[in-house]
């Protein structure tokens, strides 16, 4: 017996790939571009996103029914601005550091449009399994894109992974840097991360044609 | 010679390999099909002859940069000679060879690079190869301090291919222009390649060592000079004007660009309204920065002192203002195509070139950064000056009296377009 049934699955894996609300709806891109200059933060970020939108969309799902819908787009905000919240506080307390590379794009999270939207789109229809489901698919699409970008642009702009000197080392001029290899200083800049970004949206339509928009 | 290229065209010709053997046989020839039917005005001017006329008018700053590759390195060696003379000193087979082992590989791996992705791209469109490179190819030598890593060279030039030209629809359709989107990406990504006062000089980043002395070669370009507030220059106006200066490879002799540019205007390749307005918008920026110091505005500590005070003519004498303004801005794909819209880009160019000149605080050279912005800006510019014409001609037949014709007239009138 499966898990999942296939229409829940799918709810998971759509966004994955061929609904990915990056590349193809295009949302979220501010955050995709100043946090992506290295994969910590790129994957403390996805791992944000993944519990606010998954318990936001769980926790609008349940109230879809008793919110007045004049007042709903308040009573969204408030329920990201408390997981948001929570999110930074945790970051503060045990990951000082990681915390201020993030700076202000953690309190960001409140205006990502991925999030209001999943909650326009799908919370306010659906009940909490789906929803949930929703919100794990969604953050994880989103997540999938910032770590390739952040993957990339680390390798290539620092020559690390995880601050790890995967290249060797660029002083005492080990590994790679020994036959003359530099750093890439244009990946550490926000526009690399357009360009980047830019290469996986070409990418992925051009294995899939069904996606490419009619011009 | 001719007649196999023939045969391979037919041989190859609905296979996928196609463009590529159509490439090289309209590079060298003239296609041998016409068209069937109808009337045909028939020029030999193709895009390729017009690409190539450019090529021939940057070749003397080819020729003239290797010498000076090699003078540059012997004089950062043995110092100035007393009495210059332009023929035992400058054109000699040793700054010669020097020149050539630097300058040609750069100038093999652009074309190399280019070329394949052009080829490449061709074949995976299904498309004929398109000349646009052939420019591009030339010109990113030219550019680049004479010590570029062969490497760093490829990657930037796959880069500009790729993401200033290709991703947009190919040569004609490209935003901005590719050799200065090269030249832009290897300025952000290697900024110490790029600028300082080892890059200029062969050889310097190697440790070559001044003759008879431990001291490391050096040789920094008369803005980066002016830029950390030396005001005092060891050469001189002519020195300048001839081009016996450190620079990028071909940027520096005015002379040779001149001629260039004379080339290029009497062969009507390239647009005298961009050239002359963006001489124009330099002397303008460097007027009003001289005027700013005379007024005594300006403190004599601030760092800006010394590039605000330079003489304002001699900026087009300096660095890469003519060689951009003459080969870079007149891209007819990237610059503005109206008359009037090509006065008011040339100009800006020309304006913001010295601006940032003066202001950028990490590289004192701003020719590439000018013309990447005004080649965003160019289609706007258009799009107000055709709106301000047509707005211009309503406006004259809103005032124009119409006088009522004759019958004979309307007659006449109907015969005619009938």
């Amino acid at each position: 017996m499966a898990l999942l049934s296939k229409k829940d699955s799918k709810l998971v894996l759509d966004p994955l790939a061929d609904n990915n609300p990056i590349t193809i709806q295009v949302l979220g891109i501010c955050s995709a571009l100043a946090i992506t200059a290295e994969l910590k933060a790129a994957v403390v970020m996805a791992l944000s996103v993944l519990f606010v939108l998954s318990m936001g969309n769980v926790a609008i799902s349940l109230l879809r029914n008793i919110i007045p819908s004049k007042i709903r787009i308040i009573v969204q905000l408030v329920v990201v601005a408390a997981l948001v919240i929570i999110v930074d506080q945790v970051l503060k307390a045990f990951a000082y550091e990681l915390s201020k590379t993030l700076s202000v794009f953690v309190g960001l999270i409140i205006t990502n449009c991925i999030i209001m939207g999943r909650f326009e789109a799908f919370a306010l229809g659906n009940g909490p399994k789906k929803a949930f489901l929703d919100g794990i698919g969604n953050a994880l699409g989103y997540g999938i894109i910032l770590v390739i970008v952040g993957f990339f642009r680390e390798l290539l702009g620092s020559g690390t992974l995880f601050g790890f000197k995967v290249l060797g080392d660029p002083v005492t001029k080990t590994g790679l840097y020994s036959i003359g290899y530099e750093n890439n200083g244009f990946m550490i800049i926000p526009p690399a991360a357009l360009i980047v970004l830019g290469i996986i949206i070409w990418v992925q339509r051009s294995r899939n044609r069904a996606l490419i928009e009619e011009a | 010679m001719k007649d196999k290229l023939h045969q391979l065209k037919l041989k190859y010709e609905g296979k996928k390999m196609a463009p590529a053997f159509n490439a090289l046989h309209t590079f060298l020839y003239t296609p041998n099909e016409t068209t069937h039917s109808g009337a045909h005005v028939r020029g030999a001017d193709d895009l390729k002859r017009t690409m190539n006329t450019v090529i021939m008018a940057l070749v003397p700053c080819l020729i003239f940069g290797m010498f000076n590759a090699g003078y540059q390195q012997y004089i950062a060696i043995n110092g100035a000679p007393e009495t210059f003379s332009l023929f035992n000193d400058f054109l000699t087979w040793s700054n010669f060879l020097v020149g050539i082992t630097t300058i040609l590989p750069l100038v093999i791996v652009s074309y190399g690079i280019g070329l394949g992705i052009e080829f490449l791209f061709a074949v995976i469109k299904g498309h004929e190869v398109e000349e646009g490179y052939l420019v591009t190819g030339m010109l990113v030598p030219l550019i680049v301090p004479v010590d570029t890593p062969l490497w760093m060279l490829a990657i930037a030039v796959a880069f500009g291919v790729v993401i200033g030209k290709e991703v947009f629809g190919g040569t004609g359709m490209n935003i901005l222009n590719p050799a200065l989107t090269i030249r832009a990406f290897l300025f952000f990504a290697y900024p110490t390649w790029m600028s300082g006062d080892k890059v200029w000089v062969h050889g310097a980043k190697a440790g070559l060592t001044q003759a008879g002395s431990t001291d490391a070669i050096s040789g920094e370009t008369i803005l980066g000079s002016l830029a950390q507030g030396t005001a005092d220059l060891s050469y001189s106006l002519s020195d300048m004007f001839y081009g016996f200066i450190p620079g990028s490879v071909g940027e520096t002799s005015k002379i040779l660009i001149l001629l260039g540019a004379l080339f290029l205007i009497f062969s009507k390749i390239a647009s005298w309204r961009i050239m002359v307005s963006g001489v124009l918008g330099a002397l303008a920026m460097g007027l009003i920065f001289n005027g700013i110091v005379d007024a005594g505005w300006l403190p004599t500590y601030s760092k800006f002192y010394t590039l605000m005070s330079f003489p304002y003519w001699q900026h087009l004498l300096v660095g890469g203002l003519a060689f951009g303004i003459v080969f870079m801005a007149t891209d007819p794909v990237t610059g503005s195509q109206t008359n009037r819209g090509k006065w008011i880009y040339g100009f800006l160019i020309g304006f913001m070139s010295v601006m940032i000149r003066v202001f950028n605080p990490g590289y004192p050279e701003g020719v590439f950064l000018a013309i990447l912005l005004m080649n965003v800006f160019a289609p706007t510019i258009d799009h107000y000056v055709v709106r301000g014409n047509i707005k211009k001609r309503l406006k004259r037949l809103k005032t124009a009296t119409i006088y009522p014709k004759t019958s004979d007239e309307v007659d006449s009138l109907k015969t005619e377009t009938a």
